[in-house]
């Protein structure tokens, strides 16, 4: 058990860390940094307490796919260098907006961790048959496919759409492009590319284009 | 007290399997090295790396003493910090993913239930070490080089990802030796050999080799990523690489051509170690990656990009779906 708990606390303290480096490092990419070692250090907690599946998904999805987008946008921007001033200008503008969004996921938190503590009949309403005995990616997928399928379907159109939004918002046809057309270039007969011309001497061949 | 001898000897004995493993590897990565050079050298006519030792085997060796011995150049405008954490990234990456291949039935550092996704999870961290490295070097070609290499192995993840589940479907778990157990009858590269070729395929872009080395294209971006790494830390870079490349071997043949298992269950084949079938394998498949880098051209990025995306995604989501129809049709479906 010591163990375990000294491995607990280690990874906490580094998830803490790196959530308040995430805030308050300058550096717009040493804070996506930190956020990446916070995800890493969350999914080792979620291997600890035996979610092996959601941990190595946290990881292949969150860290493999999502924080190398956010590394590709933070490092086009090129903060590093106007970053001081817009800091010390606007500290406190967002100050308001930030303390009230704060302020509501910290309540969320309180009422879903006191009503798992002192009601948790609350919490497990519709009751899932869970057995101890199955590996839990298999037990994930034998809730997520079979109570939850049209939640799941839903979620995932969901994302669809926005992805296909995103395309449409940014997808501009412009002219002016020379773009390769494979089934084009692969059909071309011999008539179309060469011709054969009579060149009579001392006159040349009119070319038209 | 007795707790602390308790966890002192579990650490004792996990170190000592962990160097069991980690030791042959980098001898072997050294040796691939070799091996590479050597087989890019016959395909084009010339002798390869020949002279230091017996048939030049020593070469990475010599090679790699002279790195050590080089001095380490830190650009005065990198950003210190991540510049030298990137190299080290890479190859620790590339070396912890080791610990779930199993090289036997019981021959496995960590067994543990979610291996090909453990597996799957690490090579899509190898990224930060390359967008680091790029970022750090606050240089030009770096970045460009790490985020054309960012991009490329991002989106062929994909595709890898899909031929996994392809595997998945047919096993019905998620732990390496029972993937391998599975394909008793016979190997998985016989029922899905399509979906070999295009995870074979993926695999050169998710390595970064020819004919996918777009990140490190000389002729456009100096040496990509690597351009400002010197001496011991380009040479972590490059150790990562080839202990990728082998990890990449070692997942296509305990995913499609049996890990450990002989291609045949009778005598003369039987008497081989299961753990000398799946290195067999493993240089089969290097000695095929060596031959592609000798044999085809460079890739425009575009088409790359457009290879991944527009071909091999709907393919191997196509073959998805053929599988599932196949194994629920026929009920073979495997119980979980």
């Amino acid at each position: 058990m010591i163990a375990h708990s000294i491995f607990f606390y280690f990874f906490s303290l580094i998830t803490i860390v790196s959530a308040i480096m995430v805030t308050v490092s300058k550096n717009t990419v040493h804070s996506v940094f930190f956020l990446i070692l916070g995800f890493i250090s969350v999914s080792c907690l979620f291997i600890m307490i035996g979610a092996e599946f959601l941990g190595m998904v946290m990881l292949i999805v969150y860290v493999g796919a999502v924080a190398v987008l956010f590394l590709f946008v933070v490092m086009m921007l090129n903060v590093a260098q106007q970053g001081n001033e817009i800091f010390q200008n606007s500290r406190y503008t967002h100050l308001p907006v930030g303390l009230i969004i704060g302020l509501i996921i910290f309540f969320e938190l309180i009422i879903v961790v006191s009503g798992w503590k002192y009601k948790p009949d609350i919490i497990s309403s519709n009751s899932i048959n869970f057995d101890s005995n199955l590996t839990n990616t298999h037990s994930i997928g034998m809730v997520l496919y079979t109570e939850y399928i049209h939640l799941f379907q839903l979620s995932g159109m969901i994302l669809l759409v926005a992805m296909v939004g995103a395309i449409v918002l940014t997808f501009k046809k412009r002219s002016g492009i020379k773009r390769q057309s494979y089934i084009e270039q692969i059909s071309r007969e011999k008539i179309s590319g060469v011709s054969l011309v009579n060149v009579d001497s001392y006159k040349g061949v009119k070319i038209d284009d | 007290m007795d707790n602390i001898y308790y966890y002192l000897n579990v650490l004792f004995v996990e170190t000592y399997k962990i160097l069991f493993l980690l030791i042959p590897i980098l001898v072997s990565v050294a040796m691939i090295v070799w091996l590479d050079r050597r087989v890019w050298a016959f395909v084009q006519k010339r002798r390869g790396p020949n002279v230091v030792g017996p048939f030049g085997l020593f070469q990475s060796l010599a090679d790699a003493l002279k790195y050590i011995f080089k001095e380490i150049i830190i650009p005065a405008s990198s950003n210190k910090v991540i510049f030298i954490i990137a190299p080290i990234i890479t190859m620790t990456l590339a070396l912890v993913a080791w610990a779930v291949i199993p090289f036997g039935e019981d021959f496995v550092l960590a067994n543990i239930n979610v291996g090909i996704l453990y597996l799957f999870a690490v090579s899509s961290l190898g990224v930060y070490g390359i967008i680091m490295g790029g970022w750090a070097s606050n240089s030009k070609y770096p970045f460009l080089g790490a985020i054309r290499s960012a991009a490329q192995m991002v989106s062929y993840e994909v595709s890898i990802g899909i031929i996994i589940i392809n595997v998945l479907l047919c096993v019905g778990s998620l732990n390496l030796t029972d993937i391998v157990l599975a394909q008793q009858q016979f190997w998985f590269v016989l029922p899905l050999f399509p979906m070999f070729i295009i995870f074979f395929i993926s695999a050169l872009a998710e390595t970064n080799r020819p004919p996918f080395d777009l990140p490190e294209a000389e002729a456009e971006l100096v040496a990509g990523y690597q351009t400002e790494y010197s001496g011991m830390m380009y040479a972590m870079f490059w150790l990562g690489e080839y202990a990728n490349i082998l990890l990449m071997c070692a997942m296509g043949s305990i995913l499609f051509l049996g890990g450990w298992l002989p291609p045949i269950e009778i005598y003369p084949f039987n008497l081989i170690p299961g753990a000398l079938w799946l290195i067999f394998k493993i240089l089969f498949l290097f000695i095929i990656f060596a031959l592609v880098k000798a044999i085809v051209p460079r890739y425009r990025y575009d088409q790359l990009m457009r290879l991944g995306w527009k071909i091999f995604l709907p393919f191997s989501l196509v073959w998805l779906i053929l599988t599932a129809t196949y194994l629920y049709y026929f009920n073979l479906l495997p119980s979980v």
